[in-house]
């Protein structure tokens, strides 16, 4: 084990610079923990995000040594070949400062997808039961546990390629709310993921699938969503 | 992409698929049989259904075809959406013009 590591952060808005640090290695260390070293003992006007450290915010993520990931679970000996480090904020999104980037674009992706729930029910009826192994509910429940951390989105080559697409975490999530019997806004919603920075626009690249922390699979829900648009299309429910 | 060109890319692979392995075994009959120019042509010329299976393909490729160019000029470049599309209307006309003529050169009697 190297005594000390050297860390590459990223410094200042989106024509920065990498300044490098030394920090000492530390069993067990992560990604985080190096990033919070800096900031307390070296330079305290570093900006970064973090809130949970334990992997269930989805604040932390970063570009580490070139690919996005979530820092808190990022074990330091397992991403720091030769004790270098390269941080710099989530790609595909504007830089605020430093390790912090501007997601409104992120989220708001989530909104245009039609990603929020939209019930047939009122708090004043019955709760409808919901058979777990059903194929639409064991297909809803493969993506419940997206933390909106931004990773897919930071590493698809789509969105790199097409401001408009909505990327992997909104169309996963459009897709778990298509498979959610208790859902009465699919119309609206495949409508939303069928225009030119819809689903039709994926490569399936696939990198959404292999970095993401939780172990989703965005592509297979944006295939899914694919035949399911397909059909809608054919049978007139929707139009392009 | 949107859902109709995507149905529309889709379907004419779809329909390229099959045509391209019988094109494939047209070129190893003619190949073995080791026919000539000429011969080929006697078999061509004045036939409905090489006019139609050559016709047919040479639709599919120019609005598959088209339909993918689309694509990469608007991810690739900097032309917005509908220039993009415009360029690649007139791709898949051109790529449809040599496809008529080059059908109509061994099919016409």
């Amino acid at each position: 084990m190297h005594s000390e590591l050297s860390v590459s952060l990223w410094r200042g808005g989106e024509h920065g610079r990498y300044e490098t640090y030394g920090v000492p290695q530390r069993e067990s260390q992560t990604v985080l923990d190096v990033v919070t070293f800096v900031q307390r003992h070296i330079d305290p006007t570093l900006s970064y995000r973090f809130a949970c450290r334990v992997g269930v915010c989805g604040s932390c993520a970063m570009t580490v040594n070139g690919k996005p990931r979530w820092t808190c679970r990022t074990h330091v000996a397992k991403v720091a070949h030769g004790g270098r480090l390269e941080i710099g904020p989530l790609e595909n999104l504007p830089v605020i400062k430093d390790l912090a980037t501007d997601m409104r674009a992120f989220f708001e992706k989530w909104q245009q997808a039609k990603g929020v729930f939209a019930p047939t029910k009122s708090r004043h009826e019955a709760i409808m039961p919901i058979r777990p192994d059903t194929p639409a509910r064991i297909a809803a429940d493969a993506a419940i546990e997206c933390i909106n951390c931004g990773v897919c989105y930071s590493a698809c080559d789509t969105v790199r390629w097409n401001a408009d697409y909505l990327g992997p975490a909104a169309l996963t999530r459009a897709w778990t709310l298509i498979n959610d019997e208790r859902d009465g806004g699919n119309t609206a919603r495949l409508r939303a993921i069928s225009g030119s920075g819809g689903c039709h626009a994926c490569h399936s690249h696939q990198s959404c699938q292999q970095l993401c922390p939780q172990s989703l699979n965005p592509t297979a829900a944006i295939a899914g969503l694919k035949r399911r648009s397909a059909a809608a299309y054919l049978k007139g429910e929707i139009t392009a | 992409m949107n859902v109709r060109l995507y149905v529309w890319q889709r379907a004419t692979a779809a329909i390229m698929a099959p045509l391209v392995l019988v094109h494939i075994a047209v070129i190893f009959y003619a190949a073995r049989r080791g026919l000539s120019a000429s011969d080929v042509l006697a078999r061509t010329r004045g036939s409905i259904a090489w006019a139609a299976f050559y016709g047919l393909f040479v639709a599919a490729v120019s609005i598959h075809a088209a339909i993918g160019l689309r694509n990469v000029l608007h991810e690739w470049s900097p032309l917005t959406e509908r220039r993009a599309g415009l360029c690649a209307i007139g791709f898949g006309l051109l790529l449809a013009a040599l496809g008529i003529r080059a059908v109509a050169a061994v099919v016409l009697p």
